[in-house]
């Protein structure tokens, strides 16, 4: 039983993490049918812009803030300068221009900041909680702390003004939404800075647990998309709960398999889901124009 | 007010409109007719701006407008209801009335809403409900009223009729000619040619991207070839 509580509190943790990543896809996809696969990269420039501004000096909360602003214009210049100008283009170009964007992004993390692993000191320090005979970080609980905020603000602001209905509409119907008179490149760009803070932010909340390098990216972003994925792209909803899932399985799978099968979790969910159950968990027919 | 010079529009290298030119007086019902492919719905979307064109100019209150973005033009005052309805699907009746009027968003959009309740008392009875649960016809009332939620000055419709029983066809018809006595200026696009003319004041036949007639209601309505190819007489 502790072993299993063990594993779940791991689960969850990167689980939460992967919810977010696969929220910053699901936004996106939803408001500009594009698949981001630089989407990990904002969680890379999160963490490394925060260690790297401390480790010049600046006070942690203003590094913080500095890096979702950092990761923010990264975001939006992705948006403008690459996938404006394709606008039109099938959506395998655009996948493709993401993964450039992507190689891009870890190449220039690479010469701003280097090819170490750095850390950052946890908020509430390194002794954990033990909880039914298993322990929990501190940090971890910040962590799930933080992916419920933000997505209890993003539910509240998408559901709740009239701005959020027009993300909602852009995604449902771009031609009816260029009718009212929304500017659906705008949404596009929105979409792109939300997405870019809240990956920004999960790998600041996530660096003193997990580590951060310039590669981090690589990876979170096949799990975000695995997440997307298994709970039905462009489901809000499928996102959080398949990132939860996707967590809680390679958890489950490296406790009691071998540490080894940890990743290759998230491909086999990619695999099944792709040929068992499409539209995933919440997700609607519209996955066949991925 | 609406004043379409030699336009011409593309899909890809396929040119769906050859010079197409057309005049919508303020105040009037204007209706374009002409067969399934005969490029109507490439006009209107020409004219909102969500369908790229080639050349020709587009001019409205006599300034062009043909470079504005889409939301530019609604902003100027011109709305459209699509062809197919193309509502937002998830969202409440209530909700794409409220988007409809997004070119005016932080404005009072109250007195509209009750106004659309009242042109349409079934929008109202259902307003809570998910516009993709909506009849036909309830989709086609909503589809206008969002387009009435922006205060437009001239509203674009592309085949209104389609897809609806008879007796909601004149109903339909029937609420264009009500706005129209309200002070909107209306193009009208239809494939229902004898019903359109029966409230148009002006009217222009389009085939395979090129008007071929025009004139009063009156007078295309009495033209030989239109009898024969949208009359059927
Ligand atoms: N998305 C599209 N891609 C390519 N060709 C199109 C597209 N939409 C319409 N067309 C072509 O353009 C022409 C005009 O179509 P359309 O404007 O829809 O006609 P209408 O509304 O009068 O039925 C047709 O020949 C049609 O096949
Ligand atoms: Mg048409």
């Amino acid at each position: 039983m502790a072993e299993f509580l063990q594993f779940a509190f791991s689960g969850l943790t990167v689980g939460a993490v992967y919810a977010l990543v696969a929220l910053g896809f699901t936004l996106i996809y939803n408001a500009s049918d594009v698949v981001n696969f630089a989407q990990g990269e904002f969680v890379m420039i999160g963490g490394m812009t925060t260690v790297f501004l401390t480790l010049a000096g600046v006070p942690l909360p203003l590094a913080a803030l500095i890096a979702v602003v950092a990761a923010v214009a990264v975001g939006l210049s992705l948006h403008r300068f690459a996938i404006e100008p394709a606008r039109g283009a099938s959506a395998v170009v655009l996948i493709m221009i993401t993964i450039g964007a992507s190689i891009f992004l870890r190449g220039a993390a690479q010469v701003v900041f280097d090819k170490r692993f750095h850390s950052l000191p946890p908020l509430f320090g390194n002794d954990p909680i033990r909880i039914g005979g298993a322990s929990i970080l501190p940090q971890s609980l910040v962590v799930l702390a933080g992916a419920v905020v933000i997505v209890v603000l993003l539910w509240v602001f998408i559901d709740r003004t009239l701005f959020g209905k027009a993300v909602i509409a852009t995604a449902a119907n771009r031609l009816a939404a260029r009718l009212v008179g929304i500017d659906t490149r705008r949404m596009g760009s929105f979409s792109f800075a939300v997405s870019a803070a809240i990956g920004a932010i999960a790998g600041i909340l996530v660096t003193p647990i997990t580590l951060t390098s310039y590669e981090v990216g690589t990876l979170l972003a096949l799990k975000g998309f695995a997440a997307a994925m298994l709970g039905g792209m462009g489901s809000a909803v499928g996102a959080v709960v398949g990132g939860i899932m996707l967590g809680l399985l390679e958890a489950f799978a490296a406790g009691y398999l071998s540490s080894q099968y940890k990743d290759a979790v998230a491909f086999l969910v990619i695999l099944i889901v792709l040929f068992v159950m499409p539209h995933g968990l919440f997700g609607r027919a519209k996955i066949e124009r991925v | 007010m609406l004043s379409v010079e030699n336009l011409t529009s593309a899909y890809g290298r396929i040119e769906a409109l050859h010079g197409v030119s057309i005049e919508v007086g303020a105040g009037q019902i204007v209706t374009l007719v002409g067969a399934n492919g005969a490029g109507k719905t490439t006009l209107l979307r020409a004219i909102s701006g969500v369908q790229p064109i080639t050349a020709g100019s587009i001019r409205f209150d006599g300034k062009p407008i043909e470079r504005l973005p889409s939301h530019d033009r609604v902003a100027a005052g011109i709305t459209q209801v699509p062809e197919g309805r193309q509502l937002f699907a998830p969202l409440t009746i209530e909700d794409n009335l409220k988007l409809g009027a997004w070119s005016r968003r932080g404005a009072d959009v109250t007195p509209e809403i009750a106004r659309v309740y009242a042109l349409f008392p079934m929008l109202y009875e259902r307003r809570s409900t998910p516009a993709g649960a909506l009849s036909g016809g309830q989709q086609q009332m909503l589809a206008i009223g969002r387009a009435l939620m922006a205060r437009p000055r001239l509203l674009l419709l592309d085949e209104p009729s389609m897809g609806l029983a008879p007796i909601l066809v004149d109903q339909i018809l029937e609420t264009i000619h009500g706005l129209k006595r309200g002070g909107l200026t209306i193009l009208l696009v239809e494939q229902n040619a004898r019903a359109a003319l029966a409230i148009a004041d002006r009217a222009y036949v389009l085939e395979t991207g090129r008007i071929t007639a025009s004139g009063t209601a009156a007078e295309v309505q009495v033209d030989e070839r239109v009898r024969e190819a949208y009359l059927g007489v």
